[in-house]
């Protein structure tokens, strides 16, 4: 195996395109290396991505916030204005592993790994997040939601690697939350997750609306219906009600160690109508 | 040799203190050595190839490309630990589930072993190995394995305990029964009778530290091992009838432990380390992963219970009837008379029986876990006793009460009970401010009793006294749970000396003769009898040495706090100051050279152990996701010798007891493999998940020890799984008899009910 750290991502892109054999992109390297240990994987090349100083910040800019690849979950959780903008995307974030690893994981790299029960990935989805990617080709961006296309695989080409996630500027009245169930409080994955982003007018009505679930389908889900269910509305028990509808029947899981199709189906619906709640409130409804 | 274990009832001055204990700040700054720490020059990694099947008959095992292989050292399989088991069944078990021989019985059942010079070239010469499976088909379910067409693991097992012999080969390897009276009269008495199926998942003990062991065999045929064990002695016994070699030519040290729980009970890669180690004469250090740990070690078994009780409006048991199937993996074991043993041992019963099955399935061999079996009978049994007095109207500790069993009860497995504590924890539970606090919104409070046997067994102990006064204290039982400071504060006591001036170590098996394993809660049990008798000794000699520096006889020395006193008449006694400990063991080059004391002994008469535990859940109906949020454990430990250790046993069962309950369990896939071999989806509870456990300590002497005490290390994880049941079905009025109380089962549950 060879262990490369470039230090700009144009070296990054090149040494990956010009890979041969299984060649990794290494983060924060809490999926990577577990999964080195346990020997499902044998990689010929890890392409460390933490030399390059860029990939290191959080870029507060007119109409966006910008968060370098290499941004460990525990900056994110020390930002106090992304925390203040984007709540639930750095809840989501924090709810990750444990506080050593929380020193080490990167929502680039939750996305990348495509876990369908990824917790960072349904926030971001529900933020509307934009993530722009550097290749041999150039640059692209793409929508949080585009990026995984099946368990364990992104839509990533050869070469390619994602510098930023880009979050929308926080406007007035709205907010974010995100909910998961877990079996345990805490150092544990997924069983079934809620990320919803709204924005309210002056009266509390709902004007814009995100829902994204996670673990409740090969890939996390961006639910529009669910979104729908719930614009126009103060979410009041009648618009709960249609959103947990929505959200179970967007539902499509399978039953396996973690959970049944019929438990997952039917806690997405409770988590986004809880996590709906809190977004509200944070949002400044009553 | 002083050898009386009677209750004398005499005051202590360290023994119920809580000084530290001396493992602890090595434990805590990473100096302790355990089983993966030790190494040796020209170690070997060994590695194990493991069967992906469930139930596979081994065709053929070709080595060859592995065996050429550059850096390996020694291929082995079961050829190269042949059977020498002479018509030991139990023996020969143990041999075949090291090394699979003609038949693989679960998904990690060992197939072939390498050592080769590093991790690497080990892990290659495993994909080296070919083996050709004849895939057969399986049973993982205890009650599928009871069914006349089920797959069978032996040709050969007609189930034992049934007269006439069977004629048809089954999975159910042994039946047994216990009780007394008629239960079919008692039934007619009750005027209410409720019958249930219990299931109860299969989990694992959970250490933290996984099997590990060096193992160096010499060319003159003698060997030394280093490994993490619950019972160095009882590991060579059984190691070296498997190698065929005298037990005085293997020597082992017991290492530090990471958790045991009854799971080191076992040996499983020890003899595969010798055999590599023998044909390679080369050390060979084999640690296994956690995938292999859950895999092919380890396991309690998985359940099917049927029970059935009467009770009058009174509040009277009339009888009281159960059937256990127990999973054993594919040997037999005694795991279903063991819970059919003590299912209703916490009552005084007119009639009882409780008959055991136990079931063979390809599941990896079942092995102790912390009051083996008790668990699983005590979730069903005191989930039924809650309902009843629930059906009578009547509050469940006033209903236990009036049927516990007492002092002179004739217990459902056969003895006649002495001073027991199932009474008194009872009362105390009543009596607990835990029982009276207010519940909040989707909470529930549960509470449960459970028994443990205990148990003495071979022990031996050796005290040697050093020059300047401090004592060294070797005994043979290793330490899982504070050993060393309990048995340091025991020799203390009884030479009259400071806990500061005792220092005490394990033994490794060349420095005392036999003692049998930590199991049992019989460390500090045994080993405190066996110090206390060494010390005795002792102090004889002490005595002896005295009457020489005095010139007095013998008979006139005694010894009292700490010290020799002469006891006599006249002009020359007056003058004789008492002599210290360290004033005689000074003098000791000139009286008769080194002092020691030994002792050795079968410490009987464990005295029984009984607890209550209370328990406050909350259940989220939405989600089905429970949380413990108070919880008290009360127990007898006859004489608490170190406080804080006592209460962690009550802790640390009450913590298991409490993951057993709501989310461990092993999950098998449609093909015979094991679906959660790691700590993320096998979930033990984390710090988090459980409240400030609190305990309460009572104190009813054993009669059968000197100061009184009882093993305390397992009772603590009997009661658990029934007391969040109850406290469940107090909650949300949903009796649940599946544990564990995993959400989605809580939720679907809530759903079939309401």
């Amino acid at each position: 195996m060879e262990y490369t750290a470039p230090q700009t991502t144009k070296d990054a892109v090149a040494i990956l395109a010009q890979a041969k054999g299984s060649a990794h992109v290494l983060a924060g390297g809490s999926d990577l290396l577990v999964r080195m240990k346990g020997g499902f994987i044998e990689p010929d090349l890890v392409v460390d991505i933490k030399r390059i100083k860029n990939l290191h910040q959080i870029k507060h800019n007119a109409n966006s916030i910008m968060i370098g690849a290499a941004v460990s979950c525990a900056q994110m959780g020390a930002n106090k204005r992304l925390k203040k903008a984007w709540p639930g995307v750095v809840e989501a974030a924090n709810l990750i592993g444990s506080d050593q690893i929380q020193g080490r994981c990167t929502i680039a790299g939750n996305l990348c790994n495509a876990s369908p029960a990824a917790d960072s990935v349904p926030a971001l989805i529900a933020a509307g997040a934009r993530v722009k990617i550097a290749g041999p080709k150039g640059r692209r961006t793409l929508a949080a939601e585009k990026v995984a296309v099946a368990p364990g695989k992104t839509c990533l080409r050869k070469g390619e690697i994602v510098e930023y996630i880009e979050l929308p500027k926080r406007v007035a009245r709205s907010a974010d939350a995100y909910l998961r169930f877990i079996p345990r409080t805490e150092m544990d994955i997924a069983v079934v997750s809620a990320g919803v982003n709204l924005t309210l007018d002056r009266k509390g009505v709902i004007t814009k609306a995100r829902v994204a679930l996670g673990a409740v389908a090969p890939t996390a889900l961006l639910v529009k219906a669910a979104a729908k269910a719930i614009i126009g509305s103060s979410l009041d028990e009648q618009a709960l009600e249609k959103l947990a509808l929505a959200c179970s029947a967007a539902c499509r899981p399978i039953d396996d160690k973690r959970g049944t199709v019929e438990y997952r189906t039917e806690v997405a619906a409770v988590l986004a109508q809880r996590a709906a709640k809190i977004a509200y409130s944070r949002a400044g409804g009553k | 040799m002083t050898y009386d274990t009677q209750f004398t009832g005499q005051t202590f001055k360290s023994v119920g203190t809580r000084p530290l204990r001396p493992d602890g700040i090595d434990k805590v700054t990473g100096r302790a050595r355990y089983g993966a720490d030790y190494n040796l020059p020209g170690q070997l990694t060994g590695l194990i190839l493991r069967s992906p099947h469930a139930h596979a008959r081994i065709k053929k095992i070709d080595t060859r490309k592995a065996e050429k292989l550059k850096g390996v050292k020694a291929v082995i399989t079961s050829t190269d630990l042949p059977d020498l088991t002479d018509g030991d069944s139990e023996l020969f078990d143990i041999l075949d589930n090291c090394m699979a021989r003609k038949k693989v019985f679960y998904d990690g059942h060992a197939v072939a072993a390498v050592a080769a010079i590093d991790a690497k070239t080990a892990r290659a010469a495993l994909k080296l190995i070919k083996v050709d499976y004849q895939v057969l088909s399986h049973v993982t379910d205890v009650d599928e394995a009871t069914k006349p067409k089920a797959p069978l693991l032996h040709r050969n097992c007609f189930t034992e305990g049934i007269e006439p012999k069977p004629a048809k080969a089954s999975n159910i390897a042994s039946r047994s029964e216990f009780g007394h009276g008629d239960v079919e009269v008692g039934f007619e008495q009750a005027d209410v009778v409720v019958e249930r199926n219990f299931k109860t998942e299969q989990t694992h003990q959970g250490y933290i530290e996984p099997h590990a062991c060096v193992a160096s065999f010499g060319p003159d045929g003698s060997a030394e091992m280093w490994v993490c064990t619950q019972g160095h002695f009882t590991f060579r016994q059984q190691c070296a009838a498997l190698l065929g070699m005298p037990l005085s030519k293997l020597r082992v040290t017991s290492t530090e432990i990471g958790g045991g729980f009854g799971g080191k009970t076992h040996i499983w890669a020890e003899p595969v380390a010798l055999a590599l180690s023998r044909k390679a004469n080369r050390p060979v250090k084999l640690v296994m992963s956690r995938e292999e740990v859950f895999r092919a070690s380890g396991p309690t078994s998985a359940t099917s219970i049927d029970i059935k009780i009467g009770v009058k409006k009174d509040g009277t048991i009339t009888a009281a009837d159960a059937v256990l199937r127990y999973s054993n993996g594919p040997y037999p074991g005694v795991w279903a008379m063991l819970g059919a043993m003590t299912s209703f041992a916490c009552y005084d019963l007119k009639n009882v029986r409780t008959v055991g099955l136990e079931v063979l399935v390809n599941r990896p061999k079942t092995t102790a876990y912390r009051a083996p079996s008790a668990p699983m009978a005590a979730f069903a049994v005191e989930s039924m006793v809650d309902e009843l007095a629930d059906k009578i109207g009547m509050d469940p500790v006033a209903f236990r009460i009036k049927n516990a069993a007492k002092e002179g009860t004739k217990s459902s497995y056969g003895p006649v009970y002495g001073p027991i504590g199932i009474g008194p924890t009872l009362e105390a539970a009543r009596k607990h401010p835990h029982m009276k606090a207010k519940l909040g919104k989707n909470q529930g409070r549960g509470m449960a009793c459970g028994f443990w046997f205990n148990f003495g067994g071979q022990t031996c102990a050796d005290l040697n006294i050093a020059v300047d006064g401090s004592v060294t204290l070797t005994v043979g039982t290793i330490d899982v749970g504070g050993a060393r400071a309990s048995l340091a504060l025991v020799a203390a006591e009884e030479l009259g000396i400071d806990y500061d001036d005792v220092k005490a170590v394990v033994g490794d098996t060349a420095s005392l003769g036999h003692n049998d394993m930590t199991d049992g809660s019989r460390g500090t049990f045994s080993s405190s009898m066996a110090a206390i008798m060494a010390a005795r000794n002792a102090i004889e000699e002490l005595k002896n040495r005295a009457a020489k520096m005095w010139e007095i006889p013998v008979k006139n020395v005694i010894w009292e706090d700490g010290h020799a006193k002469a006891k006599g008449r006249g002009k020359k006694y007056a003058k004789l100051a008492p002599l210290s400990l360290a004033d005689i063991a000074a003098e000791t080059p000139n009286t008769g050279g080194p002092i020691a004391g030994y002792s050795e002994l079968v410490a009987d008469g464990a005295g029984v152990s009984f607890a209550t535990h209370i328990c406050d859940v909350e259940v989220d109906p939405e989600t089905g996701r429970t949380q413990v949020v108070r919880y008290t454990v009360i127990q007898d430990a006859g004489k608490a010798v170190h406080p804080t250790y006592v209460e962690g046993q009550y802790q640390g069962g009450a913590a298991q007891g409490i993951g057993w309950a709501l989310n461990e369990e092993y999950i098998y896939g449609a093909d015979g493999r094991l679906q959660n071999p790691g700590f993320l989806d096998y979930r033990i509870p984390v710090c988090s998940d459980l409240p400030m456990i609190d305990t309460q300590i009572l104190e009813i002497p054993n009669p059968n020890h000197p100061y009184g005490v009882r093993g305390v290390g397992e009772t603590s994880i009997v009661p658990p799984l029934a007391a969040i049941a109850n406290a469940v079905s107090d909650a949300v009025d949903v009796r649940m008899t599946h544990v564990p109380m995993s959400a989605p089962r809580i939720l679907k549950a809530l759903k079939t009910e309401h």
